[in-house]
């Protein structure tokens, strides 16, 4: 069972893009909802690949990512919204909002360069924490984020006269809003896998796999450390800033509650469970930490009902209680992750004998 | 002036049982290099219990003062018993696992936990049985009650017990020699395993101590209650020099009372433009700082750059 030779191959190729084309239209059976948490699990899928240069390439523990991607959301929030009455097309607001995250992560990843491990984990994570509480209170004195009730009316992401929101006949379809939004989030997808992809054997990704696996090494062997970390930083960062963006445009509606220190440990989750540093690995956690969830949303009740003939237990937070111990037995019996990259695999082979 | 010692006392308190919480931290940080996230759950799984124990006691007539004492040995057993619990299930199989393993299984476990308590407590918020009539002392212009003159007490004997431990037993030598180098301690006949789950126990017991102060404090309880004081013990613990008993208790009541103090007076030095609610930023802005000039905390070892 080859899966990485099979999907080089034209057929596999083919046949990927032909399930990937038809899965907003097999989901949209099921109602309207699976197709948008396709949609969220794409976005997770752009977020857990930003993180995975952080974390999983440059070994650098971030436990903060939201903030980048609350920068992006509430950049667009701000600039495409009647909450200052600016309207400002895309072209515009996705690079000021690239550009505000990297920036963020460059002022996060200076001071931060002497920190190792752990140490550089709990600041990210006040980092995430201070951006959080800013947004929470900067109603007073001057209105910028609307506090806590976050901001509405966003505009979706169009393209001239094209809207993403709402449903367009194209070629006889009708296809819905989060139709559209699941094409624009693949496209940018493969965008960021390809990236990810060329980076990985580049001499900046062979450099900032040198750092994760030994700083000192690495700098004597002539890498700058400083630069390359930074970079890291800020490469991870705008990757968040763009999905922010995107997720601000999708839902029209942002508040503070959407960035919180949970978030910034599941898209963590994603990249750890999936297989840290191994592409697909990531994108299968993303994906699964998605879809999880949600299935459990609409499986547990039922299956209490069908096992018990009655609620036993809050849905919501059993729900929740199995979504902790799927994470436990995962990490338990896969400490490597789901889909570790076969080099690593081998390396854990070896020290565990 | 008034304010200043005010905010001083009520910064002691909170701080008291920051160190309290962050002492579990550290003391598992040190020996096995893993940030417990789940510790911010035993501690109210200890507040919640002292509730429930407590509470019944009460009302089957028992004096308040001694249905709190039974409630706190409850919580302090419930919690030793879950702190052995969680390393013996979720982190022992992992301790040659990638580093980052057992910290998502940390995140697990504490997810698993909080939804347990909101099983068994539900959802709303808990009053906390008052084991104390409200004395007001009041010494040198501030006031303090008679609970915050406990927690001071207790938080101190506990941390002196604890000190006695680490420094005056044979459990405490081997503790201090398995944080230096397990293998190197195992072949000196220290049981490594043992010596593990006791560094949780006594992490979870202190915890115990600290959640029914948290609760004695504020009369009130939730399910939620343990993330943020977690963070914020982690954040002091992190702030001493993790790792290190004597930071964790320092960087504890350091990081108490800066809170009070920046609560106090963040209206007056920014002239009103940023509020109380900004009270939350100083642990994580002192943080910041104080790790951009000493890399490992106030008080820890300066990890040289091995190769």
């Amino acid at each position: 069972m080859n899966f990485g030779r099979f999907f080089r191959s034209t057929v596999g190729i083919a046949t990927l893009a032909a399930l990937l084309v038809a899965l907003p239209f097999v989901a949209a059976m099921g109602g309207q909802a699976w197709v948008r948490i396709l949609d969220f699990a794409i976005l997770y899928v752009f977020l857990a690949l930003g993180l995975n240069i952080v974390v999983g390439l440059a070994g650098l523990l971030d436990l903060g990512y939201i903030a980048f991607y609350a920068v992006g959301a509430y950049t667009w929030a701000l600039l495409a919204s009647p909450h200052f009455g600016l309207h400002w097309p895309i072209w515009a607001i996705l690079p000021i909002g690239a550009g505000l995250a990297c920036l963020a992560g460059v002022v996060l990843g200076s001071p931060t360069l002497k920190l190792r491990g752990d140490y550089l984990a709990i600041v990210t994570l006040g980092f995430g924490e201070i951006v959080r509480i800013f947004l929470n209170n900067l109603n007073a004195p001057i209105n910028v984020t609307n506090g806590p009730q976050g901001i509405t009316l966003i505009d979706p992401v169009s393209f001239g006269a094209f809207k993403f929101s709402g449903t367009t006949q194209i070629f006889g379809f009708a296809v819905s809003g989060p139709q559209k939004y699941y094409f624009l989030l693949i496209a940018l997808a493969i965008l960021v896998i390809i990236i990810n992809l060329r980076l990985q054997n580049s001499r900046i990704g062979r450099a900032w796999q040198a750092i994760r696996e030994d700083e000192i090494a690495a700098k004597a062997i002539g890498i700058n450390t400083r630069n390359l970390k930074l970079l890291a930083f800020a490469m991870g960062a705008s990757f968040g800033g763009v999905a922010g963006g995107i997720f601000s445009a999708m839902q029209g509606f942002v508040s503070p509650e959407s960035f919180s220190l949970i978030e910034s440990i599941m898209i963590l989750a994603m990249v750890v469970l999936g297989g840290m540093g191994h592409i697909p690995g990531v994108i299968l956690g993303a994906v699964l930490l998605t879809v999880l969830p949600e299935v459990l949303r609409y499986g547990v009740g039922p299956l209490q009902m069908a096992l018990f003939g009655k609620m036993l237990a809050d849905p919501e937070s059993l729900r929740m209680l199995v979504f902790g111990l799927a994470l436990v037995l995962v990490m338990r019996f896969k400490p490597a992750g789901l889909w570790p990259s076969p080099v690593r695999r081998r390396e854990l082979q070896e020290t565990g004998k | 002036m008034d304010i200043f010692l005010q905010q001083i006392v009520n910064g002691l308190v909170q701080g008291s049982i920051y160190a309290l919480v962050a002492l579990g931290y550290t003391m598992v940080y040190g020996i096995m290099g893993l940030i417990n996230f789940a510790h911010g759950e035993v501690v109210m799984i200890g507040t919640l219990v002292t509730i429930t124990v407590a509470g019944s006691l009460i009302k089957a007539g028992m004096p308040v003062a001694l249905a709190g004492l039974a409630g706190m040995m409850a919580a302090v057993l419930v919690c030793m018993a879950l702190g052995w619990a969680l390393e013996r299930v979720a982190y022992r199989p992992l301790r040659h696992a990638p580093r980052l393993t057992p910290l998502i299984t940390a995140i697990g476990m504490s997810i698993v936990l909080q939804n347990l308590a909101m099983m068994v407590w539900g959802r709303n918020y808990l009053t906390f049985p008052s084991f104390l009539p409200s004395v007001d002392f009041e010494l040198a212009g501030a006031h303090f009650t008679a609970i915050q003159v406990i927690i001071v007490l207790v938080s101190a004997a506990t941390m002196g017990a604890l000190l006695l431990l680490v420094y005056r037993t044979k459990l405490g030598m081997a503790m201090r020699a398995t944080a230096q180098n397990p293998a190197v301690a195992s072949l000196m006949g220290v049981n490594v395993n043992r010596v593990i789950a006791a560094a949780f126990i006594i992490g979870s017991a202190l915890g115990a101590v600290a959640g029914v102060m948290v609760g004695a404090y504020y009369e009130i309880a939730h399910y939620q209650m343990g993330f943020m004081l977690g963070l914020k013990a982690f954040t002091a613990a992190v702030l001493g020099g993790i790792g290190n008993l004597a930071g964790a208790m320092l960087g504890g009541i350091l990081l108490g009372i800066i809170e009070a103090l920046g609560a106090g007076y963040i209206g007056d030095l920014t002239g009103g433009f940023l509020g109380s609610h900004y009270q939350d930023i100083f642990a994580f802005v002192v943080l910041i700082v104080v790790l951009m000039f000493k890399p490992s905390g106030l008080f820890g070892e300066k990890s040289g750059d091995r190769a």
